[in-house]
């Protein structure tokens, strides 16, 4: 029970009482008899069981019996006092429940009394009110009766009275534009115009609007008129001008046409800045007539005609400072000035046409009619047609530029050229100007490889000729001292070989290094044009290495066997020593300098091979086979020399009638002189090379065993009727053991093969001229004495001495036969001659 | 394979003159003239027997001297001409006569075994060609496919016409021609063109060559420098009229078309010495001989300027036949100027080259040691040609 009540005493207003736990709980248990569960607090388990006295299923029967079953008889009397006491408590509970509560009930029925006294009253008040109400409207409706009448009338007047100043605004239009006229503010005329002019448009059947409408018609066309011209002198601001097109446009003026104007305008002044492109073009060739020509009378129209004719060889004249001509302006200050006048006010042209034109915020009927698109088209039509000229022009400009000393002034040029151009692709990002000003620079940029190729090839040339005078002065010295001093003066000329071909190909390397500095300045970071993929690639590869280098090395080459092709039919232009030194430069290029200069080159341009490109080995290849050929030609050359002379003393003399040999023929020393002085010239450039190895004395031993044993094996028999056969017999067995010689064979890059070449020449022309002849006794004796003497000197020079001495026993054999009275002289004598000699 | 191998035939002289048999077209014969300045000079009539591979010689004396041409007559099988010198009292001088063979040669013609001990017979002398007032004979040369009446000799620098009268037994210059200029001028070799009614010649002095107009002796062209160095020989293409093929001591062979001297049509440098000797196929323009001082003989198939067409049209009779000769199929594809053969049997100068007149495929080389060396054209060629 003790709980219970706790459980339902919280939250209760505590009483002025002395005991609040009492008091609430008899709050708490009325409450619950009245089934107000204290704050929702329905979910308490409300006890089912009727044994609980405090709960609503309480059963006193059932209670009873449940006692007395349970309890014994002191529980069940401490129950019944405990019962007794709780019914007393819960008596004097409701007493003072029933007293403080009945004064409220009191004072509550005294206000409801009251309430209704003063309600009463009120009602009585409203009532009134109501029917005062009720009289104000009637009085309302009465007065706006009466204004009515009035108030249409007003609105009326007001109707009337704008529509009288709209009418106003009309008439006074004409006046009005004309004023504006006068003062030129021609957008506030235009406005105006604008408002008025649907207005007229659809009055316009009424005369007096008629008569507005066509003075308006007529001062606005006024005005158009003076726009256009405005906008025709175009010497107004570039505001100015945008707002008379403005105002054209919507003075419906076509757009077309305007743009039209608007371009030609600009195209007759950008055809200035063009014309005085042209001029400076031209003035400088006429006034280059003069020199040129030297008559200065008569540099009328048609020499300055011909002038770019006479400009080719004033270019080519070999100058070898190879500056342009200083008397015209240089290429950067034409570019520059082209750009300058030109590009510039191209440029502002496209920008303020396209400000007019096409970036205008488009309204009205005006975004319709596609202006921007027609306006484009025209401006890219306009732009190219005026470039096409400027870039003739500059080309032109570009194609004088022969000379090719400063190539960083072009470089610049066409730098400067290529970058502004830049400046219209921005403006204009379709249209085809940078990308043919690329172009241009591309083929500036080839066409002045293909002159630094041919300024090599005439660079190399001329060397050329400067060696050959070189090597021919020496030689005219020679020919004053005579012919004993020739070998002596041949040494104190030759010297100078060696020293020519490393001067010679020296200057050229420095040449080509040269020309590849300058080259490379197209391809310099700061150049706009050198990142365009022709720049990095094919120029470099195609144009720099095979182009420029790999065709100089091949037309060296090529240069080289020309001179052996167009020198052999006749008879040998050009002088030996060259062929020599031509040959070592070229096997100086095969060994070293071809992969030298291609090196150099691959690293300066980094070329990046996409094409195929020569190779070194082809290119050294190619050197080699001409460095062979020359030297081949040398041999022949030099062969054939010797050969001449010796054919003309054997065709020229009378063999038959000769006199007994006393000596040994001036023509026999010559050629050993020759072969001396060839020889040290060999010598200075290729080294001497292997011989087999001879004997100690090897002229007199080996000439002694020919002229011993084998002479008298070959003659003696001839005087018996049986001895042909045994002559033969004996030449035949000495062929079967010596190689067949193959005369003009070629010789191989040392001093002593070269050598061989020329004797053998020399020596088979002296057989076949001998076996041609007939002789004499003494015939036979004075070839035996030439041929000693050659035996003596020629040894030494060639790499297989029995070569030399083949041929020669061959000659006198063949002499022999050709001998009406074959009767050799003794050896001794022989000796004794040359010697002598 | 066999068949293919050089027949050689040794003479015991040098010899540098050879000449095919021109007016005998069935039997294979050529004339081989030697040089010796001691002995008796002979002229081999060398007669090849194709079908046994086996030579037959004949030798005739001909005792005026050493001999350095031989012409044969084109009509008479008989008559031959022979340029040679004669010495006399210290004296050197070049002579042409016509000769004739004696009737009966044919006849002892079949070797005894002892040959010296038959005294051979002598040449019979028909005329001298006198030259006493031009100088030294180099050459003399037949009308070709003529009659036998007309000569041409080359002496020195001039140009003789001769008229062989009376069944050859006179001569009589009939015109003559004489080349000006500075320096000694002299004729090394010659050719009568076979073309335009045999009225054109050409030869060649020094490194030149001219042609000559017969009909009026005047020269219509000159080749000047037409070898770096001096010309040695000359022939005519057998079928087109304007070709002419020279060689010399520059060691080239260079084809010319007369209507067009500035350059050679083309350049043959073949040989590693002077080339002494060139020579047309009678038939077949494209087979040319060079014989050169190199010791070589060089065949050359210079396709590209024969008469004879590239890569003929194959017919159907062609076709039957190249089956026939299985191995040959190979010849279908076009020809290329090249070089067919180098013949090296030479050991010394080869001063002469010719072919057969009687069989094309056929000719023979003459070299300075006495050595005639008769060689085919290989086989396989010889059917591409054909066929």
């Amino acid at each position: 029970m003790d709980a219970d009540i706790s459980a339902s005493a919280a939250g209760s207003v505590t009483p002025p009482d002395s005991d609040p736990g009492r008091k609430r709980r008899a709050h708490g248990m009325l409450k619950h008899y009245y089934g107000l569960n204290e704050e929702g607090k329905t979910d308490q388990p409300e006890s089912l069981d009727p044994c609980d006295i405090n709960g609503p299923h309480f059963d006193p029967e059932v209670f009873l019996n449940k006692l007395r079953k349970e309890c014994s008889l002191a529980e069940l009397m401490d129950q019944e006092s405990c019962m007794v006491k709780q019914i007393r408590a819960l008596d004097s509970d409701m007493q003072t429940l029933v007293y403080e509560n009945y004064n409220k009930f009191i004072s509550a029925t005294d206000t409801i009394r009251k309430m209704k006294n003063d309600f009463k009253k009120m009602e009585d008040e409203m009532d009134c009110l109501s029917t005062n109400m009720a009289a104000i409207t009637e009085f309302s409706a009465r007065i706006s009766g009466t204004l009515q009448d009035q108030h249409t009338q007003i609105t009326k007047l007001s109707g009337v009275h704008t529509l009288l100043r709209k009418l106003q605004f009309l008439f006074e239009l004409p006046a009005r534009l004309n004023k504006c006229l006068e003062l030129q503010a021609y957008a506030q005329a235009v406005s105006s115009h604008r408002r008025a002019r649907c207005v007229l448009q659809q009055y316009s059947h009424m005369p007096s609007f008629r008569g507005i409408q066509d003075d308006c018609h007529a001062i606005m066309d006024q005005l158009a008129q003076q726009l256009r011209q405005k906008f025709r002198d175009g010497g107004s601001s570039a505001k100015d001008l945008s707002e008379c097109v403005e105002l054209l446009l919507q003075l419906d003026e076509p757009a077309e046409e305007l743009c039209d104007k608007f371009l030609s305008h600009a195209q007759s002044r950008l055809e200035a800045d063009l014309l005085g492109l042209e001029a400076e073009l031209r003035v400088p060739v006429s006034a280059s007539v003069p020199i040129t020509s030297g008559d200065p009378a008569s540099s009328s129209a048609s020499k300055a005609l011909a002038a770019p004719a006479d400009e080719g060889p004033a270019g080519s004249t070999p100058s070898r400072t190879l500056l342009s001509p200083t008397s015209r302006t240089d290429i950067l200050e034409f570019i520059d000035r082209g750009c300058n006048e030109f590009v510039s006010s191209l440029c502002l042209v496209i920008a303020s046409y396209q400000e007019l034109f096409i970036n205008r915020p488009q309204e009205g009927e005006l975004a319709s009619k596609n202006i921007p698109q027609m306006a484009n088209g025209k401006l890219h039509s306009f732009v190219d047609a005026l470039a096409v000229r400027y870039f003739t022009l500059v080309e032109r400009r570009i194609q004088e530029e022969k000379g090719v000393g400063d190539n960083s002034l072009l470089v610049r040029a066409l730098d400067r050229f290529h970058r502004r151009l830049q400046a219209v692709s921005k403006l204009l990002p379709g249209s085809a100007v940078p990308s043919q000003g690329t172009e241009i620079v591309v083929r500036a940029a080839r066409e002045r490889i293909r002159q630094y190729l041919s300024a090599l090839q005439s660079f190399y040339l001329d060397s050329l000729t400067d060696v050959r005078q070189a090597l021919a002065a020496p030689r005219l010295s020679v020919g004053g001292a005579g012919v004993a001093g020739a070998g002596a003066a041949v040494k104190d000329a030759s010297p100078s070989l060696p020293d020519l071909l490393t001067s010679l190909s020296g200057s050229i390397l420095n040449q080509i290094k040269s020309v590849l500095a300058s080259v490379h300045l197209f391809t310099a970071k700061d150049i706009t044009f050198s990142n365009k993929p022709y720049f990095k690639g094919a120029f470099c590869s195609e144009g720099v290495r095979e182009g420029l280098v790999v065709s100089f090395i091949k037309f060296v080459c090529q240069s080289s066997r020309q001179f052996c092709e167009s020198a052999g039919d006749r008879g040998g232009t050009t002088p030996p020593a060259l062929l020599l030194l031509l040959s070592r430069l070229c096997l100086d290029y095969e060994t070293s300098t071809i992969s030298y200069i291609l090196t150099l080159t691959d690293e300066q341009f980094l070329v990046q091979h996409h094409s195929p490109v020569t190779a070194v080995t082809a290119l050294c290849s190619e050197a080699r086979e001409a460095a062979q050929k020359l030297l081949n030609h040398y041999v022949k050359v030099q062969g054939l020399i010797i050969s001449q002379m010796l054919r003309k003393s054997v065709e020229t003399r009378d063999w038959v009638n000769t006199i007994e040999p006393r000596n040994v023929r001036a023509v026999m020393k010559r050629v050993v002189e020759d072969t001396t002085s060839i020889d040290v010239q060999v010598g200075f450039l290729y080294e001497e090379g292997v011989r087999k190895a001879h004997s100690s004395d090897s002229s007199k031993r080996t000439f002694s065993v020919y002229s011993s044993s084998r002479q008298q094996a070959r003659y003696a028999p001839s005087y018996t009727p049986s001895a042909p056969m045994d002559t033969n017999l004996l030449s035949n067995i000495h062929k079967l053991f010596s190689e067949r010689i193959d005369i003009f064979s070629p010789v191989e890059f040392n001093k002593v093969s070269v050598l061989t070449g020329i004797i053998k020449i020399s020596l088979k022309t002296f057989l076949e001229c001998v076996r041609l002849r007939t002789f004499g006794r003494y015939g036979l004796q004075q070839i035996q004495v030439d041929c000693h003497y050659l035996q003596m000197y020629l040894w030494r020079f060639v790499s297989d001495e029995n070569l030399v001495h083949f041929l020669l026993d061959e000659i006198v054999g063949s002499a022999a036969h050709r001998c009406l009275d074959p009767a050799p002289m003794e050896q001794s004598v022989i000796e004794v001659i040359c010697e002598r000699g | 394979m066999e068949d293919d191998a050089p027949v050689i035939y040794g003479l015991e002289f040098q010899a540098r003159a050879l000449s095919a048999q021109t007016a005998e077209t069935d039997a294979i014969r050529f004339l081989v003239g030697t040089q010796s300045l001691k002995f008796e000079n002979q002229i081999h009539i060398i007669d090849f027997d194709d079908e046994n591979n086996i030579i037959n010689k004949n030798v005739l004396l001909h005792q005026a001297g050493e001999i350095w041409h031989i012409g044969t007559s084109p009509a008479d099988k008989g008559v031959l001409t022979t340029c040679y010198n004669k010495t006399s009292d210290c004296k050197v001088t070049g002579c042409a006569a016509v000769w004739r063979m004696p009737a009966e040669w044919e006849s002892g013609s079949h070797e005894s075994p002892d040959d010296s001990s038959n005294s051979p017979q002598t040449l019979e002398l028909l005329c001298h060609l006198d030259n006493t007032a031009h100088g030294n004979m180099a050459c003399v040369l037949w009308e070709p496919m003529g009659d036998g009446k007309r000569l041409i000799s080359l002496a020195d620098n001039h140009v003789l016409l001769w008229d062989l009268q009376e069944s050859s037994t006179k001569s009589a210059i009939s015109s003559s021609a004489t080349l000006e200029g500075k320096g000694q001028l002299k004729f090394t070799s010659g050719k009568w063109s076979p073309h335009h009614n045999c009225t054109q010649l050409a030869t060649a002095n020094d490194t030149a060559i001219r042609g000559w107009d017969i009909r009026s002796m005047s020269q219509i062209y000159c080749i000047e420098n037409a070898h770096g160095q001096l010309v040695r020989d000359l022939d005519f293409n057998p079928n087109k009229q304007y070709y002419l093929a020279s060689c010399g001591d520059d060691c080239k062979v260079k084809f010319w078309d007369v209507r067009n001297i500035g350059e050679p049509v083309k350049t043959l440098e073949e040989h590693s010495h002077w080339v002494w000797s060139v020579r047309y196929n009678h038939s077949h323009d494209q087979l040319v001989l060079t014989g050169s001082s190199d010791s070589r003989v060089i065949l050359s198939n210079m396709v590209s300027i024969s008469s004879e067409p590239f890569g003929h049209l194959v017919d159907e009779d062609d076709l039957s036949d190249a089956e026939d000769n299985g191995q040959e199929e190979k010849c279908k594809e076009p020809l290329q100027d090249s070089i067919i053969a180098t013949y090296e049997e030479h050991e010394d100068s080869v001063y002469a080259v010719e072919w057969s007149s009687a069989d094309p495929w056929l000719f023979a080389s003459l070299s300075y040691d006495g050595r005639l060396v008769i060689n085919r054209v290989p086989r396989a060629l010889k059917y591409r040609i054909l066929l």
